[in-house]
């Protein structure tokens, strides 16, 4: 069985956290899936080695990035009937408050269009309250 | 490398950044430095894979070797040590990194103003000219972000 092919059986099954465990970087950082709301969520632990700046505890701005890149590959595999794995053409964070360490950060994604060959997503990263994000990205994915 | 007399200034800032918790964890390792440039290094680890079929690294990885030697070359690149904190990053991934080499980012300063710098910067592999990502990045000065020196930075 390929790895898509895995995907697709974990996809079936609701275990959108299995799919993300599959990859051994979401666990380097610690970087977990859920629902929220019947919506995708992923979830990035509060651990001290993802510390980036050590004045104001923050975790590092390309920690951040990687849990939005993350989220948006796994909206777009839990939204759309995809034939592969996405590949990521490009990606641009905005960094708007601090991302504090000794908190857990949240993101979720939209999918703002997906033509045949290419997707953008948008994504927004918060810690407490989501209408305060302290992150916010959009990413180009290539689909087929 | 720098001159002895820009190395005594530039040394501790390189010592204290390259000391951060993420830094560390990942393995970041600076190869090379100058005021407003710098290089580093990471080795391929199979816990940083992002595609467990083909081996490849995580774009996060890249992301975070990016955004590091962005802040560093900024750091380094500032007449005084001033607190700065990213404020956008703009990576464009070229190609897959190759499985098991090193990656390198480079980055450099291209412009300061009062608030605001401007750097751009690139991830490769053999060679320098034959880039995986291409990125450009502005970071805020003078904000709550990070800042060397006196206090320190690095806690336990």
């Amino acid at each position: 069985m390929t790895l898509f092919e895995r995907i697709l059986e974990l996809r079936a099954a609701g275990d959108l956290a299995g799919v993300s465990a599959l990859i051994p970087y979401t666990g380097f950082v610690g970087i977990g899936c859920e629902l929220d709301d019947e919506r995708l969520a992923c979830r990035l632990e509060s651990r001290h080695s993802n510390m980036g700046n050590t004045i104001i505890r923050a975790i590092h701005g390309g920690v951040v990035g990687a849990l939005l890149e993350h989220t948006a590959v796994m909206q777009l595999l839990w939204e759309s009937e995809l034939e592969r794995l996405p590949k990521i053409v490009n990606l641009s964070v905005d960094y708007l408050r601090p991302a504090l360490c000794d908190q857990d950060l949240l993101a979720r994604g939209t999918v703002v269009k997906q033509g045949r060959r290419v997707a953008n997503v948008r994504v927004e990263a918060w810690q407490g309250d989501p209408e305060r994000p302290v992150a916010a990205a959009h990413a180009h994915f290539i689909l087929g | 490398m720098p001159d002895d007399a820009t190395d005594a200034r530039l040394r501790p800032l390189v010592d204290i950044v390259t000391n951060l918790p993420h830094y560390r964890e990942l393995g970041l390792e600076v190869v090379d430095y100058a005021s407003g440039s710098a290089t580093l290094r990471c080795d391929y680890r199979p816990e940083l894979v992002g595609d467990p079929q083909t081996g490849v690294v995580h774009g996060g990885v890249v992301t975070t070797i990016l955004d590091s030697v962005c802040g560093l070359a900024c750091f380094l690149g500032l007449e005084e040590p001033q607190a700065i904190a990213t404020l956008d990053l703009r990576i464009d991934y070229l190609k897959p990194a190759r499985v098991e080499r090193p990656i390198f980012g480079f980055a450099e300063l291209i412009k300061v103003t009062r608030s605001v710098a401007f750097l751009r910067g690139h991830a490769y592999q053999d060679t320098a000219d034959d880039a995986v990502a291409i990125c450009v990045a502005t970071f805020m000065i003078g904000s709550v972000g990070f800042r060397p020196g006196g206090d320190g930075g690095v806690q336990p």
